[in-house]
């Protein structure tokens, strides 16, 4: 699987509740970010969990984020947050 | 791992698991003798090597950022199958690490995390008040650095590649490395000033 976004992408990562072993944490859900960078295709730690070894890999990202577009109040608004997040999690901002 | 239950209730769990790999089969004691071995064999001495080579070796360090568990096993070190993103210092730039969902950290270079990398204050804080958690670390940084934290979500781990500190010119690699502490490598303090 090529991954769908590239390094300067502006994305949005999915506001959804998933049940069980989920690696994007709720904090930065429905947040908008940058690529960082790619790191690689990994398998599917939601499946992985349950036993389902021969999976898919996903792209995996860095995405990096304005820590002020996180949270409401934050010290300082240069200073950055940057989360590895599955593809399945991610959308172009733009959609 | 912090719950409800106490750290008595997984010690049990933990051991009637093994117990069962063991009868089953599965594992012999030997197996779980190694690999105890091995990660009391880690520390972050390794980490402060890496980091000491990156000081002196500016190709090194170009390497060490595009593809950490290569560059670490150019100096011998083995990290089985860790993915490394190392993530440097620079003048006005300041990286700090953390897993907010549990407790990923990069034990083939660093050892056993400690206590309070998985506590959930620190967990729970890093990502939203680097700057006053830090402060609590003894490292009050200026409004004109920023701070990037890294979350470590998923397949990758983390090491800070802090800066050289001033002062070390007459050092060589191997006392620069015993000035790079654990918590300079997480990013919760700097390395030390040479005596």
């Amino acid at each position: 699987m090529s991954p769908r976004f590239a390094p300067g992408d502006r994305v949005r990562v999915a506001r959804r509740e998933v049940a069980g072993h989920v690696r994007t944490p709720r904090y930065i859900r429905g947040k908008s970010g940058v690529i960082e960078r790619v790191c690689g295709a990994f398998r599917n730690p939601e499946r992985l969990a349950y036993g389902e070894w021969d999976g898919p890999a996903l792209p995996l990202y860095r995405v990096r984020f304005a820590l002020h577009d996180v949270w409401p109040s934050v010290e300082a608004p240069h200073d950055t947050l940057d989360v590895e997040l599955y593809e399945n999690w991610l959308e172009p901002e733009s959609a | 791992m912090t719950g409800k239950a106490g750290h008595r209730d997984f010690e049990a769990l933990e051991a009637a698991f093994r117990e069962s790999l063991i009868a089953g089969g599965i594992l012999t004691d030997r197996d779980v003798e190694k690999r105890a071995e091995l990660m009391y064999s880690r520390t972050p001495a390794l980490g402060a090597r890496v980091v000491a080579r990156a000081w002196f070796d500016p190709d090194f360090k170009a390497r060490l950022l595009a593809d950490g568990s290569a560059a670490v096993r150019e100096l011998g070190i083995e990290v089985g199958p860790l993915k490394l993103v190392v993530v440097a210092d620079e003048e006005n730039v300041h990286n700090l690490i953390v897993c907010t969902l549990c407790s990923c950290y990069p034990r083939m270079l660093l050892g056993i995390p400690p206590d309070w990398y998985k506590s959930i204050a620190y967990r729970s804080r890093a990502v939203r008040e680097p700057r006053k958690v830090l402060a609590e670390f003894g490292l009050t940084l200026p409004d004109d650095v920023v701070v990037r934290v890294h979350d470590s979500t998923a397949d990758m781990r983390y090491l800070v590649l802090p800066l050289r500190p001033a002062g070390t010119e007459h050092l060589d690699e191997a006392a620069c490395a015993a000035l790079v502490s654990r918590d300079a490598m997480i990013g919760v303090a700097l390395p030390r000033a040479p005596a």
